[in-house]
């Protein structure tokens, strides 16, 4: 059977990016996918702006906290303050990020960006921090993946997170060169407990000020004799990166990774294998290996097409591109990513998110169905995420003030979503199509998965009452449907 | 004589009736029906008071989120270094409730107090992991996986028991979580307990005309491999769970008043579920947040009043209906907290804790260890001498009957308090 280049470039869309926008659905059908790639391409290539969410006065305020501003030390109510603004800082920044997915041209550097996030998985209760780290997915997120594990290895957030500013010669702490090796590049069982150890001795001195900025502490570092993957010799950080590098098992993991994120969980090792010679030989170049996927007949297979179950955020984001809105408030967004199992900069430990099935089970099945009906104001949120201690009570071991919360308010009551839809792309988009093949077509742009008996649904219960209420009803029906949920 | 006989005669024609009505509902009573239940009930009323079925033993367990601070729960009143650790926060004797010479709990847990007089309640002390991690969300999924410190697992020790109970079953309701959002100890390998705070919302929700259509348009099972016929059979589940979890809400409903709190209503519609003739073995609730490392006293307080009136109204209610024998209510904290006071008049995470055990079944009462050293702390903080996949293996083994060592994925030690 032949597929369409309105399903390729639609399925490449929702892999390479977060879903069409209603202003492509246009050019879908016109272009082979790789020529549409390459405009994916060329709209990523510049380098993204820095995001800043952090206030003036935040800044300031931080700055007098670490000493390097102009006035003394501060009060009590003055590092409260600090501290919740860090914490309101973060579900800002959260927010931005999400609206960034959804607004951006850059899909393609966007998309790289939240899958480094998930497999570099950090958690920060610094603003600062977190936008420094998030740069460094956006900025390097298609270059190499020696350039990239350099960077987020030297980052703030990912030395505190993984206590690495503890790790001193005196006193090892094996947390960060254990996840490194465990996590982000060997994979379980490619290395040694001895490995580890020595690892550790190599990377003792890294830390990070309160700037963000990467300090190489000469006294706590141990400059002695390591053997590190059968390699010997006075190594340091760096090198300890460079030898991972060197062992063809780091690109073998690292493609394994990017196939089952951005092809299909179930994964075909012939291919993976071809990938990940390429990878390694060339030097680890992340874009010629996201090219090779995005443009090779295999993933355009009908096995891969609606595959993959998308994660909460490529659901939010892909809802909103496809129908645009303004939120009266963005925090039933950020609420939404907690019950969905998902929020952007707060993965649930280092190994990040686990994806495919696991974001399924009753509660979130059911509140997927339910987002499109409550973003049309059919439906309410009254669903309370589960609280989150270590963001509420701001307790983190980097430097940041170490004052919690005050005592947690009563329950709030989540109520309307109040989101005010803006149909107009939608209906230009589906105004020379004959009533009778509306449906028909409206489905075809939506769904990656087809099941035979979802139109015969939705035509059941639409709203006939005018052209405009047909269009609506049948773009949130679908939107509420098993079948929406894959792509 | 014939005044009673007569009366009889007409007891039991009745209850030949309300048999026959209830034959439907009988029918829907899971594949877990012990051998009581199999018995005719018009027959067990004239046992018991009761018209409810006794048997059927359930866990209920309740989370205390945030770390609650077990040294102000079960206190050491006669322990200098507590006091002095602890200038402010120390809890004088005075104003505790009183257990024992040494021990007594939180002013604001009355009810416990007289659940151990009773020998209802059993306290277990320092209980914990190796390599304690202080993190909550790290430490709460270590709890909730059963895994070592330095394993990430995705299923939870209560999911891996719904896999065994559940495999091919259409409605995984033998877990259930009183929430609306599901926990990691409730999702399996192949199987996800059903998280239901409500269940006339629930029942709601999936009653809507459009699900119910689209799931009898997808007809029978398709092709398994497919991933969206996962979807589709978490959907069935659900819409065949939350219809039986709401019809059984209704069989019984208990008559007892509860606070009207989340944990107060939580605890009713757990009590109401027990009476009916759902198949529910294990219950999740949970309270919170006990992170309380600014002004403690307040805050802890305020929940253990929660706490304690919801398990007071739930223990009385079983205790009225004869069912405190067949329900184990276990409590547990994901750390608990620094023996020293912190500079804000509260505590930071800790490391060891206390459980809660409470039951008409307890086969030890009172309070089962010793209470913890505090001459003899990790660096200012307790140190843990049961693990605490001892209690899990304890509860699934001794009250469940389930494979322990499977679902724990390991070998354990069974206590003996069941």
């Amino acid at each position: 059977m032949e597929v369409s280049n309105q399903l390729k470039n639609q399925h490449l869309m929702w892999r390479a990016g977060f879903g069409p926008s209603v202003e492509q659905l246009r050019d879908l059908p016109k272009y082979k996918p790789e020529k549409y790639y390459k405009a994916l391409v060329k709209a990523s290539a510049k380098e993204p702006q820095y995001i800043n969410v952090a206030s003036d006065r935040l800044i300031d305020l931080y700055e007098q906290q670490q000493g390097t501003g102009k006035r003394k030390t501060l009060d009590e109510t003055q590092r409260r303050e600090i501290n919740r603004m860090q914490q309101a800082a973060v579900k800002d920044l959260n927010l931005y990020w999400l609206k960034e997915m959804v607004t951006s041209p850059a899909q393609l550097r966007e998309k790289m960006a939240f899958f480094w996030h998930g497999h570099f998985a950090s958690r920060n209760g610094n603003i600062f921090y977190n936008q420094l780290l998030l740069h460094v997915f956006r900025k390097y997120g298609l270059s190499d993946f020696g350039t990239l594990l350099k960077q987020v290895s030297r980052s703030a957030s990912m030395l505190y997170f993984l206590n690495n500013q503890q790790n001193r010669k005196s006193r090892p702490n094996e947390n960060f060169a254990r996840e490194v090796m465990e996590l982000f590049t060997l994979g379980r069982g490619n290395y040694t407990e001895k490995d580890i150890k020595e690892a550790a001795r190599a990377f003792t001195g890294w830390t990070a000020n309160s700037k963000g900025e990467f300090v190489f502490r000469e006294n706590f570092h141990d400059n002695g004799e390591k053997t590190v993957l059968d390699k010997t010799g006075n190594f340091n950080g760096e090198d300890v990166l460079d030898i991972i590098l060197e062992n063809k098992q780091t690109a073998k993991f690292i493609t394994q990774k990017l196939y089952t994120f951005f092809v299909n969980d179930k994964r075909d090792d012939t291919i993976v294998n071809t990938l990940a010679e390429q990878f390694y030989n060339s030097k680890y170049n992340i874009s010629a290996l996201m090219e090779t996927i995005f443009t090779s007949n295999w993933f355009y297979d009908l096995k891969n097409i609606g595959a993959k179950i998308k994660s909460p955020i490529e659901l939010l984001a892909g809802i909103q591109r496809m129908i645009p809105m303004k939120l009266e408030n963005d925090a039933a967004l950020f609420n939404m990513q907690k019950i969905l199992g998902q929020q952007l900069l707060y993965p649930p430990n280092v190994a990040g998110w686990p994806g495919g099935r696991s974001w399924i089970d009753s509660s979130t099945l059911m509140m997927r169905l339910r987002i499109p009906q409550m973003f049309n104001d059919k439906d309410e949120l009254n669903v309370a995420p589960k609280q989150d201690d270590d963001v509420m009570m701001g307790r983190r071991t980097d430097g940041t003030a170490a004052v919690p919360e005050k005592v947690r308010a009563a329950r709030k009551i989540y109520g309307a979503v109040a989101a005010k839809i803006d149909w107009s792309g939608n209906i230009n988009q589906y105004e020379k199509i004959k009533k009778e093949q509306l449906l028909g077509v409206i489905k075809n742009n939506l769904l990656q998965a087809d099941s035979p008996n979802i139109q015969q649904v939705v035509s059941k219960n639409i709203d006939a009452s005018s052209r405009e209420a047909y269009i609506k009803s049948a773009i949130v029906q679908l939107m509420s449907t098993p079948e929406y949920q894959m792509c | 004589m014939q005044y009673s006989r007569s009366l009889l005669m007409i007891l039991y024609l009745l209850k030949v009736i309300i048999m026959l009505i209830r034959r439907k509902e009988f029918l829907q009573i899971g594949s877990l029906a012990t051998a009581s239940m199999m018995m005719p009930r018009f027959l067990k009323a004239f046992e018991s008071n009761a018209l409810v079925p006794p048997g059927n033993k359930v866990v209920v367990v309740l989370q205390l989120s945030g770390g609650n601070d077990g040294l102000n729960t079960v206190i050491p009143v006669r322990n200098d270094i507590y006091y002095k650790l602890r200038p402010a926060l120390g809890i004088k004797m005075d104003k505790a409730a009183t257990l024992t010479d040494e021990v007594s709990l939180h002013p604001a847990l009355a009810a416990f107090k007289s659940l151990y007089d009773d020998g209802n309640l059993a306290i277990l002390n320092n209980v914990g992991y190796p390599n304690p991690d202080r993190s909550h969300f790290r430490s709460m999924d270590i709890w909730h996986s059963a895994s070592k410190s330095n394993e990430y697992w995705n299923t939870g020790w209560i999911g891996r028991y719904l896999d065994a109970q559940c495999s091919g079953c259409d409605k995984p309701t033998q877990a259930l979580e009183v929430d609306n959002v599901l926990s990691l100890a409730l999702k399996g390998e192949t199987a996800n307990a059903i998280a239901v705070k409500d269940p006339r919302r629930l029942y709601g929700t999936s009653n809507e005309k459009f699900f119910k259509e689209v799931m009898k348009n997808h007809g029978p099972t398709h092709h398994d491999e497919e991933p969206v016929e996962y979807l589709y059979k978490t959907m069935a589940q659900t819409l065949s769970s939350a219809d039986y979890i709401f019809k059984q809400s209704r069989l019984h409903p208990t008559g007892t008043t509860y606070p009207n709190t989340d944990l107060g209503n939580g605890f009713k519609t757990i009590a109401s579920l027990i009476y009916s003739d759902i198949n529910t073995k294990v219950y999740y609730i949970s309270l919170g947040s006990f992170d309380t490392h600014v002004g403690q006293e307040a805050q802890q307080e305020r929940l253990f009043t929660q706490m304690n009136d919801a398990v007071k109204a739930f223990t009385d209610d079983l205790k009225k209906n004869g069912r405190m024998n067949d329900v184990l209510l276990f409590t547990f904290s994901e750390f608990g907290r620094r023996v020293a006071q912190n500079a804000s008049n509260g505590t930071d995470h800790g490391t060891a804790n206390n459980m809660f055990l409470i039951s008409g079944g307890l086969k030890q009462k009172g309070i089962l260890n010793a209470m913890p050293n505090l001459a003899d702390l990790s660096d200012g903080d307790l140190k843990y001498n049961i693990d605490f996949k001892d209690v899990y293996a304890t509860v699934l083994k001794n009250w469940l009957n389930a494979d322990a060592d499977n679902i724990l994925g390991g070998h354990y030690n069974t206590l003996d308090f069941v």
